[in-house]
């Protein structure tokens, strides 16, 4: 059972890494909108600093979506999805198996390059960590929910808009409560550990919610 | 199975039988809910008195608090019959999931109008990022995000089956995304009505008020039953037009289609 998770989550980043794969895509996207919002804001380091911990956070979310659409669809268009299902492992293995890839090629980037991007808004190095962290709390959570909207827009055709539709409120809370933790941390009135606990928590509850969610879209879909 | 004796739910839940009962039902709501629709809006224009600080404004409250619970009630509405497409297969309960969505979207907009009109003159502004309005908005676009799917797929019953997951997904982030809101922002009034220790609103308003409640839930039931009445009568046109295209083709190639091939009729 676990080389058969093992061997979906290696082929999904053999599939990233290859042309045509978003692996990369994403990584130079959060690079964009980071680039962006000072051009909108202005080049004040002051206001950059105080705002980089949610720009860096919105453009993680934003860039998650990237990738999101072709989940399950380019499984679901070549036939793979339809021996997924009738593979020796339950449904809800092999989307967790497909998600863990999707954040290992887009989460956890994101998050071990976002100290570097702090360096474009200003942010001091207590930012730079907190961010980092946070990022890499939290984006597992965004992944899981985005797989639900994956899932069910698997079959449509140009489903790329809708899922965003779909998911973007899903995400509200993990942007909440992943930004109060950074800036917790850069002196508030809770301590940093209590909005990371909760984001914590928002993530396991999505790694529940999402598989289980997301297999039920793909196994009735049919 | 066959031989016990079907339940009344089975019976009032057969889609033939339900258009019949709910024909005869829905012009008696309809006219139940306009009167006491003009009993409330009667109490609240006339008998209501202006509040001590807010003047006449606050009769902005009859509509905004049962447009805000409408939208609520709806969201409820759809996950039961959520868990009835899902669990049972059963197509009225994706008829009635379809019909609510709309009307559950145009309520909190309502809700969301009426909030930012009384703001204006309350809070100087038409939009604050107070918790509650906030996650009122984060519910209608989640209303959006449901209408979009059901208009997006053809095929009526996958499009249930997708949005009913959707639905409930989405009815276990609601009380996720109102605390998480909650904790980002807190400007608005503490809750009022439904609160330890009894209400905190006046009698003289508070009646009124529950009138109107009761008023925008009845109302707001016909509505939902027509709907459903539309959307049963759409999903036949459907299927007839499908069985009419089949025959046509049948009819040029000279093959009759096996019975079993055609789409299942409601």
């Amino acid at each position: 059972m676990i080389g058969i998770v093992s061997a979906l989550v290696a082929r999904d980043l053999a599939l990233a890494a290859r042309v045509g794969g978003s692996g990369a895509l994403s990584l130079v996207f959060f690079l964009m909108i980071v680039a962006l919002i000072p051009f909108a804001l202005g080049p004040d380091l002051n206001l950059l600093a105080r705002i980089g911990p949610a720009i860096l956070w919105l453009a993680a979310v934003l860039a998650t979506l990237i990738g999101l659409d072709r989940l399950f669809q380019a499984d679901e268009e070549d036939g793979s999805l339809d021996l997924m299902t009738a593979a020796p492992v339950p449904l809800e293995l092999v989307v967790l198996a497909k998600v863990v890839a999707h954040w290992l090629t887009t989460g956890l980037p994101l998050a071990l390059a976002s100290p570097l991007f702090g360096l474009l808004v200003a942010l001091d190095g207590t930012a730079m960590g907190a961010t980092a962290l946070t990022l890499l709390v939290g984006t597992p959570a965004l992944t899981c929910i985005g797989a639900v909207g994956a899932a069910l827009t698997a079959s449509i055709r140009r489903g790329g808009l809708i899922l965003a539709v779909l998911v973007l409120p899903l995400m509200v809370p993990t942007l909440i409560f992943g930004v109060s933790a950074t800036e917790a941390a850069l002196g508030g009135t809770v301590p940093f550990t209590t909005p990371l606990a909760i984001l914590a928590a928002l993530s396991l509850i999505a790694a529940v919610v999402g598989t289980l969610a997301a297999a039920a879209a793909l196994r009735w879909s049919e | 199975m066959s031989s016990a004796p079907i339940s009344l739910w089975t019976r009032l839940s057969n889609p033939s039988h339900f258009m019949r009962w709910s024909g005869t039902l829905a012009p008696w709501l309809a006219g139940l809910s306009g009167l006491v629709l003009a009993l409330g809006l009667y109490l609240a224009w006339f008998v209501a008195p202006p509040d001590y600080q807010q003047g006449e404004t606050v009769r902005i409250m009859f509509i905004h608090v049962p447009a805000a619970w409408l939208g609520v009630f709806f969201y409820g509405a759809m996950s039961l019959s959520a868990v009835g497409t899902l669990v049972w297969r059963h197509p009225l309960a994706d008829v009635a999931q379809r019909a609510a969505a709309p009307i559950g979207a145009a309520f909190t907009l309502i809700c969301l109008v009426t909030g930012s009109l009384w703001g204006k003159p309350m809070w100087g502004t038409y939009w604050v990022w107070d918790a509650r309005l906030t996650s009122m908005l984060l519910l209608f676009l989640i209303y959006c995000g449901i209408v979009a799917l059901w208009r997006t797929m053809e095929d009526p019953n996958r499009a249930a089956r997708a949005v009913a997951i959707l639905t409930l997904v989405g009815a276990v982030n609601l009380p996720i995304i109102k605390f998480s809101v909650n904790w980002w922002s807190t400007l608005h009034q503490p809750a009022s009505i439904l609160r330890m220790g009894g209400p905190t609103i006046d009698p003289s308003m508070l009646y009124p008020l529950l009138v109107m409640i009761l008023a925008a839930t009845l109302g707001g039931t016909t509505l939902h039953l027509y709907a459903m009445r539309t959307e049963v009568m759409r999903r036949r046109v459907r299927t007839l037009t499908i069985r009419e295209a089949e025959r046509l083709d049948a009819g040029r190639v000279a093959v009759t289609a096996p019975p079993d091939a055609l789409p299942q009729a409601l």
